[in-house]
């Protein structure tokens, strides 16, 4: 095994991520002007850009989807118990006793279990109970959602609670940047793409040989 | 040319002599007493156009000479044959009509209202508003048609008036003397198709003064610019009320009695002709442009909101105020044995408005008025004078509109609420008919008894009395539906989706800005606050430990 700077996040899948990022800071701002909680922006212009948004983000989603799939990276974000408790203890404790990170980064598996199961619940929980309540909300006047105002309320109640759980996920994802050797070095793979990874002989002589570009 | 101009001195003594005359004219008009005493209504408005192969000045049949107003209508009914059959059907003409889905008998011969209260038994002042000659009591004749009156709508030289078809007591009757002969012939062959005047000449001054009652109508519509109504617009558009209230047979689309709340144009086809007085008649259900966000939510609502909710943000912005609250109880004190009035309001156009009136009582006038909001399905359910109500369920609604979010047909709309105190029936618990109008013993106007204005205006329409009157706090609603402003001026979202916005606590929909359970903004808040502390707690005890790791 050696440590190598491996080409991890491919340029869809940081062109991926940083949209993302924008779309949901401009759906968090707008939705919850929309929901009353600020004044800052003004009802009309949060209702336009939430709903752009949100339907750039839904294209966005469908092709992210698509490519997961596609590309077998999918893979990446199974669930598992492996190393899971470990990588919890540290950041319950051994991250103020100045341990090292438990996991080491494979090319298989660029997360860490729990990183890995973080995404997975935002991907198969958070992100279809915001979307598919978003599309309710959306086109309330296509199942009588306006002569309704129980059933819209429930709607409207899933997709702000989703809406305040996504935030609570921003908080703690970019604070754990913060964690580790610096802030930088954490963001910098979703810029350019390498990360140093632990590679096996046989991946590294495979990706010197027929992937030269995604191994430096 | 100087000397094609005439000495100064000369327009000046003109001035003079012609500044008594300016100066009594403007003292003899009262805004406060009703009917046409504006000048305004001299200046014809453009009406509408007609399209006309006929001048009607070149008529022989017009050119008199005419005794009176029913010899004009004869000579109109010779040649338009059909013209007083089609408009004995109209409720102009017939003053009640029944409304199809209530059953209720509606109409002013039957109905009482939160103004001066009645016009059944007051007709010798109230039916100068009839489209009639000559109704001052029950032995009006409503089969003869010379008795219509014509040129009330269709006079174009503005010079037409009707006065009060009985002598009332010396104390009303003053405020109409002095107002020159008409001149039938001139009158008779000006006609034309009604112009804003026209109508407004009652319309805008229905409740007993210029704006009174509705809010939405009054006498700057006859002028009016394109700030006050985006249609009427004398500059732009320049619509004559008939451009929307459509005719067909002398038979016009849009009474308040048989509202249209929700307009889905069915049945229409292109360029078909259509009777109805709806904003969707022209704009279609889906009047925003489709190609924007905004459009798509704005036409979305056109389902469930009027379109005068948000595009006539305020009603009586044309310097003329409307009275939003009267209270009969004070109405008769007198001053030296005489009744009199106040002028305690000074509106926008300058004109000053009796707060106190001995007929009357004391009024609230209001200008630049957000309406109230609330579902009307298009029904209103009246309380006539045979409604039993409970006086302590006060404010008792003259007329409530119908409707509900679960309903389809109900759209959220803006009324006027008009809120009087005025006398019932304490015995039998329903509204009375005063005696207001008439030179008698029983008259209000004039003896100022409730008592006996009461006793008779029951007993002259047969109706029982208990003999003992009390005050009830009642409301009106009028939908407001006119003064339609520019796009721009149209309400912002956040006017209603915001808490403390102008729906209130309109029940039966969930309005996003507004409406969210507390728990939930709890919940949320509370859980960005412990994601928060997590992190700040987790990143504080790291630093602590890293120090500590450092200095050991």
């Amino acid at each position: 095994m050696s440590k190598r700077r491996v080409l991890i996040f491919t340029r869809f899948e940081r062109l991926w991520h940083w949209s993302q990022m924008a779309l949901i800071m401009t759906l968090l701002v707008t939705g919850f002007a929309v929901h009353g909680l600020h004044q800052a922006i003004g009802f009309e212009v949060a209702v336009t850009w939430h709903t752009a948004a949100a339907l750039a983000l839904l294209l966005l989603w469908a092709f992210a989807t698509f490519w997961l799939f596609t590309t077998g990276t999918w893979r990446h974000f199974l669930p598992t118990q492996k190393g899971l408790w470990s990588v919890a203890r540290y950041y319950a404790f051994g991250i103020f006793k100045g341990e090292h990170h438990p996991y080491k980064k494979l090319y298989r598996r660029k997360h860490n279990p729990l990183q890995a199961l973080a995404y997975l619940g935002l991907k198969v929980v958070l992100f279809p109970a915001i979307w598919i309540s978003g599309l309710l909300y959306l086109g309330y006047g296509l199942w009588g959602g306006a002569g309704s105002s129980e059933s819209l309320m429930w709607i409207a109640v899933v997709h702000t609670a989703a809406a305040f759980a996504i935030l609570a996920f921003v908080i703690t994802h970019v604070y754990l940047l913060t964690t580790g050797h610096s802030f930088r070095e954490h963001v910098m793979p979703m810029v350019n793409g390498f990360d140093e990874v632990e590679l096996t002989p046989e991946e590294e002589a495979y990706l010197e040989h027929d992937e030269p570009g995604k191994i430096r | 040319m100087p000397s094609r101009l005439p000495p100064t001195g000369v327009l000046l003594l003109a001035l003079l002599w012609l500044s008594p005359a300016l100066a009594s004219t403007t003292a003899d008009l009262d805004v406060d007493m009703n009917y046409r005493l504006d000048t305004l209504v001299e200046q014809p408005t453009s009406g509408r156009p007609g399209h006309s192969t006929a001048d009607h000045s070149k008529f022989t049949q017009l050119q008199g000479p005419f005794a009176d107003g029913p010899a004009v209508t004869k000579a109109c009914l010779e040649c338009h044959t059909e013209a007083g059959h089609q408009f004995q059907q109209n409720i102009h003409w017939t003053w009640s009509t029944v409304n199809e889905k209530t059953g209720q008998q509606l109409g002013k011969r039957h109905l009482v209202n939160n103004f001066c209260t009645n016009a059944r038994g007051n007709e010798g002042m109230c039916a100068q508003c009839h489209a009639g000659y000559g109704w001052k009591d029950d032995n009006f004749d409503f089969t003869d048609q010379s008795k219509i009156d014509c040129v009330v709508c269709h006079d174009r030289t503005g010079t037409y008036y009707k006065t009060p078809t009985s002598g009332g007591n010396k104390a009303c009757s003053v405020m109409f003397e002095g107002k020159q002969p008409i001149q039938w012939e001139k009158v008779a062959q000006s006609v034309g198709l009604p112009g804003r005047e026209n109508c407004g000449g009652c319309h805008f001054y229905g409740g007993g003064g210029d704006g009174v009652k509705h809010g939405d109508l009054d006498s700057s519509l006859i002028h009016p610019d394109h700030a006050l109504d985006v249609h009427m617009d004398e500059k732009g558009l320049g619509f004559a009320c008939t451009e929307c209230h459509v005719t067909t047979e002398h038979v016009w689309a849009g009474s308040r009695y048989q509202m249209d709340a929700r307009d889905l144009l069915e049945g229409h086809k292109p360029g078909q002709a259509r009777d109805a007085a709806s904003c969707e008649s022209c704009h279609s259900t889906a009047p925003h442009a489709n190609n924007s966000i905004e459009g798509i939510k704005l036409n979305d609502h056109v389902k469930r909101v009027a379109c005068q909710t948000c595009h006539i943000p305020e009603y009586a912005r044309g310097g003329v105020a409307t009275k939003v609250d009267w209270d009969w109880r004070t109405a008769g004190r007198l001053r030296d044995g005489e009744g009199y009035k106040e002028k305690g309001y000074t509106q926008g156009n300058g004109e000053h408005r009796a707060t106190y009136k001995s007929i009357k009582g004391s009024f609230v006038y209001g200008e630049n008025l957000q309406p109230e909001y609330g579902w009307f399905n298009g029904e209103m359910l009246y309380t006539t004078i045979d409604t039993v109500f409970d006086p302590t369920q006060a404010p008792i609604a003259i007329n409530q509109y119908q409707g509900e979010a679960s309903d389809p047909e109900a759209r959220i709309w803006p009324f006027k609420p008009m809120h009087t105190v005025q006398p019932f029936d304490k015995g039998n618990n329903t509204l009375v008919y005063m005696h207001l109008w008439g030179d008698d013993a029983d008259a209000f106007w004039g003896n100022y008894n409730f008592e006996r204005a009461i006793a008779r205006g029951m007993s002259d329409a047969g109706l029982p009395y208990s003999g003992e009157h009390g005050f009830v706090e009642t409301v009106s609603y009028w939908p407001i539906t006119h003064m339609v402003a520019p796009s721009e001026q149209a309400l912002e979202c956040q006017e209603c989706h915001a808490k403390d916005g102008r729906l209130g606590a309109l029940p039966g929909v969930y309005l996003p800005g507004r409406d969210s359970p507390k728990w939930l903004d709890l919940f949320g808040l509370a859980l960005i606050a412990a994601t928060l502390l997590g992190v700040l707690g987790h990143a504080l005890i790291r630093l602590i430990a890293r120090n500590r790791r450092a200095h050991s």
